[in-house]
């Protein structure tokens, strides 16, 4: 990019942004050249850190006028490149709008500017009794713009819904500068539901600029039971066994060996490191409730075949137990150079087949898998292995994650729960959707985007881009799973 | 092990919308027909999906259940009793032949809607029919999925007029293993707005509210402790559940002579409607009134507190049915409309006008 356009530019945004607001010093600008899946770093034209709606309005009339593509950031913790600048392009970041401007004790509701973090919310409500359900691992970090954008999920979300479920407004600004607005605060809208194609449109769609997020009261009692297993396909039945008895547990998570060792290097929780799986059942609810249901899980764990169930007897251990769980990327982080997350979904009932095929395909790529599941959903993330430095690692490593994606839709899942689709997963998305499929994905961006602007060559793959990617993955006019069921 | 018809007819399906689109007609998707009075009325070749039945996958334990749009609501509730499961959404019928994609494409959903969320909370994947007679799937059979844009919620509620919805996977939940009405006096509308909302400060097993003639009733359901103790807790009178008459609009409330009209509200609004006779429901966000009203009066009340009015079921044919859109973005929904039907050959104006 010539030196002589960026100045050009940035000196157009400083006629009504704040000098340091506008990055381009080629230094400062290395800070926002990837997000959370660091394999890939892309320098932007610019940095814009906007402060208020009418700036970003502002942003969007002079990107539209020099056909500027626009990324949207908020914290930058995307795992699948959603976040990645785009060369010809500026970065808009959201961080410097994060004020909660109003907290609604009885309607139970708070809004938010986008830059604010998701634990800051619970952090700020937690006096009223209240706070914001949705909890991703990287709750301390990510921003709730960022959230809607991806519909992230977290560990409580099969009792308490994803992102999605917990949005009652949202305020977005068009990539023509024009604001508009999805209030579902009444529970209801007339016309089309927009809500859910702009939660997880990974900013394609709009810019994010506020947030009206619903609040729910912290549960009275909160339990833990972690169940140990010497196989995870009986760790996988009793999770059955316990949504079959029809209890829905506010979370219910699994490990396997190699993730349960990194956990326990890390946070030292005392996890039985020759298990096979771990199960860990949270219920909450009234104190009458947790207590009988949480007898009953644990019954349910032991005629599951568990060698042995723990109850966390206090408030620390429950916090203990879930310690290991919550910093299990981290702790994989420490015993390999670097490790690339896979966020494949599932039937919970292909869990075996999937897990076997994964070990298969780790044996054979011979890269390291550890895996943690959000087992109540289905959510799997496989932790590949590996090291960057060592020449084509990374290109193995990719592949290896390429086929375990296309394993979860050949079991009639889905390449992505919760990270998104980003940069990372376009060539998945050609196997996951049909041509058609894809063309009306097109046609809805360019309802709310015809200049395109918005996150250009993000989620939705091109029809070049998917032959190329076939081109690769198909043998002999067949695809690596024939009988593939999409849906 | 169910009664549910299996009946494949997405091929004569697919034939008919392609020579209708062929020569440029225009078709009003039926699926039960009990909906029918819901949105503007139109005069299209009626296409029956009603045949379209069948479950194609039920595994209790996944928690999801995919089936073909016109199997009847009232067997696929039964089969999901049979399973002690149901929706969470608690959907109406308003008839005995309504069918899934009539409750899809209708968007309705009843008492237990603020407490446990709304059909779009449960739909996970959808298989439709599109304008330009190809079929698509969007979204999936498993609970988290966010590939591509969330196109199987979009369908919910759009009335049939982006395709024809041949297939829907939607989450289910567990049957609660018990249920208790309680009974309170409130002389006024506002007196039971303040109440609910400020129970909702509290994990509370509520699945239902309502408010009407001075009597609030308040649904308790999930597990024997948990719904004894909060019962002991509240205070109130045990009383007779009415929640089948509220969801199907057949309490004395709901006069059949008279105009009825939807009020959304934030749940919290007072001072609005408060001496006027109402049904109240949703812990606030839906009033039902059922009397002769001035319809535009009502909507610029409700837009300036951010809801909206839809004159739900026998209000004069020139009443607009739903609240109707600032400009710019009914232009953005006819543009969603023609990405999917761009001959505008679905239940045309449905909703608005080109909608
Ligand atoms: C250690 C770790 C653990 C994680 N655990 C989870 C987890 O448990 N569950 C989960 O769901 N995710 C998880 N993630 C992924 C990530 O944190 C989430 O996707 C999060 O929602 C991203 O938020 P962010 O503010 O960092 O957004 P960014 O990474 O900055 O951006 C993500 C996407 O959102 C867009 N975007 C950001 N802000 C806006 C806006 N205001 N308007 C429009 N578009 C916008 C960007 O363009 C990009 O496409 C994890 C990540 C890490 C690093």
């Amino acid at each position: 990019m010539s030196q002589t356009r960026r100045e050009k530019l940035a000196a157009k945004f400083r006629e009504f942004l704040a000098p340091e607001n506008v990055v381009d010093q080629p230094t400062s600008l290395n800070t926002y050249e990837s997000d959370g899946l660091s394999a890939y770093r892309q320098q932007p034209l610019l940095v814009l850190l906007p402060e208020n709606i009418e700036q970003v309005q502002q942003v969007m009339r002079v990107c539209q006028e020099q056909r500027l593509p626009v990324v949207s950031r908020g914290a930058g913790t995307s795992l699948s490149g959603g976040a990645l600048p785009h060369a010809e392009g500026v970065v808009l970041s959201l961080a410097k709008m994060n004020r909660i401007l109003e907290v609604d004790q009885l309607s139970r509701l708070a809004v938010v500017e986008p830059g604010v973090r998701n634990l800051a919310i619970s952090e700020a409500v937690k006096s009223l009794g209240l706070y914001y359900a949705p909890d991703p691992s990287s709750q301390i970090a990510c921003t709730i713009g960022g959230n809607v954008a991806e519909n992230a999920g977290g560990v409580h979300c099969l009792k308490y819904g994803l992102t999605l479920h917990n949005i009652l407004a949202l305020k977005l600004v068009s990539s023509e500068g024009e604001i508009f607005e999805i209030d579902q605060r009444s529970l209801q809208s007339d016309g089309y539901d927009l809500l859910p194609l702009l939660v997880g449109s990974e900013g394609m769609l709009g810019i994010v600029v506020e947030v009206t997020v619903k609040l729910l009261p912290i549960p009275r009692c909160a339990r833990v039971v972690m169940g140990v297993f010497d196989s995870v396909e009986k760790a996988g039945d009793s999770v059955a066994a316990i949504i079959a008895e029809g209890i829905i547990p506010a979370g219910i998570e699994m490990m396997d060996n190699p993730a349960i060792r990194a956990a326990e290097d890390f946070v030292h929780a005392d996890y039985p490191v020759e298990a096979e799986a771990i199960l860990i059942c949270e219920l909450d609810g009234t104190e009458e409730e947790v207590l009988s249901q949480i007898e009953l899980v644990e019954k349910l764990l032991k005629n599951g075949g568990a060698t042995e169930t723990r109850l966390a007897r206090d408030e620390a251990e429950r916090l203990l137990f879930w310690s290991g769980r919550k910093a299990a990327f981290p702790a994989v982080g420490r015993i390999s150079p670097d490790y690339y997350c896979i966020d494949g979904t599932i039937p919970r009932k292909a869990l075996s087949a999937v897990l076997s095929g994964v070990r298969a395909l780790s044996e054979e790529y011979g890269l390291s898998v550890a895996n943690v599941f959000h087992a109540g959903d289905g959510n799997l993330h496989p932790l590949i292995l590996y090291d960057a430095n060592n020449e084509g690692e990374l290109e193995k490593t990719e592949e290896l994650g390429s086929k375990i994606l296309q394993l979860c839709i050949h079991h009639g899942g889905t390449i992505t729960g919760e990270h998104g689709v980003g940069v990372e997963k376009l060539g998945e998305m050609c196997v996951q959707f049909s041509e058609t499929e894809r063309e009306q994905f097109h046609a809805i961006r360019e309802c709310f985007d015809p200049s395109k602007l918005l996150n250009p060559g993000k989620a939705i793959p091109t029809l070049a881009r998917c032959a190329e990617f076939n081109a690769m993955h198909v043998h002999e006019g067949k695809l690596p799973f024939p009988e593939l069921d999409r849906f | 092990m169910n009664s549910i018809d299996e009946v494949d007819i997405e091929a004569e399906l697919t034939s008919q919308i392609i020579s209708v689109a062929a020569t440029g007609g225009e078709i009003e998707i039926i699926g039960g027909g009990s909906k029918r009075f819901y949105g503007q009325s139109l005069e299209a070749l009626p296409v029956d999906v009603s045949g379209h039945s069948g479950i194609i996958d039920y595994d209790p334990a996944e928690l999801v259940i995919t089936l073909r749009a016109g199997c009847k609501l009232s067997e696929v509730e039964a089969l999901l009793a049979e399973h002690r499961q149901m929706f969470g959404f608690e959907p109406p019928c308003y008839g005995r032949d309504a069918t899934i994609g009539g409750m899809v494409a209708s968007g309705l959903a009843g008492p237990r809607r603020a407490f446990a969320g709304g059909i779009r909370d449960f739909v996970l994947g959808v298989k439709i029919l599109d304008g330009h007679g190809e079929i698509n799937q969007f979204g999936g059979r498993v609970i988290k999925n966010v590939a591509g844009f969330d196109v199987s919620r979009l369908m919910v509620g759009s009335l049939g007029t982006l395709g024809v919805i041949l297939e829907v996977s939607i989450r289910v939940i567990p049957s609660y293993e018990t249920e208790l009405t309680l009974a309170f006096e409130h002389d006024s509308a506002d007196k039971h707005i303040r109440w609910i909302n400020e129970l909702g400060s509290e994990p509370w097993p509520i699945s239902a509210s309502l408010w009407v003639a001075g009597r609030s009733l308040l649904r308790l359901s999930g597990s024997v402790q948990g719904v004894q103790y909060a019962a002991q807790q509240l205070g109130g009178e045990t009383a007779e559940p009415c929640w089948d008459e509220l969801k199907e609009q057949a309490l004395d409330f709901f006069d059949d002579a008279q105009p009825l009209t939807r009020i959304s509200l934030p749940p919290a609004t007072t001072d609005q409607l408060d001496d006027i006779p109402q049904l109240i429901e949703w812990g606030g966000a839906q009033r039902w009134l059922c009397a002769e009203v001035d319809i535009p009066a009502l909507r610029s009340m409700a837009e300036g507190v951010g809801g909206s009015v839809c004159a739900f079921r026998r209000h004069a044919a020139d009443v607009a049915v739903f609240h109707p859109l600032p400009p710019a973005m009914l232009k953005l929904q006819r543009s969603i409309k023609s990405s999917f039907d761009p001959a505008g050959i679905f239940n045309p104006g449905r909703i608005y006008p080109g909608l």
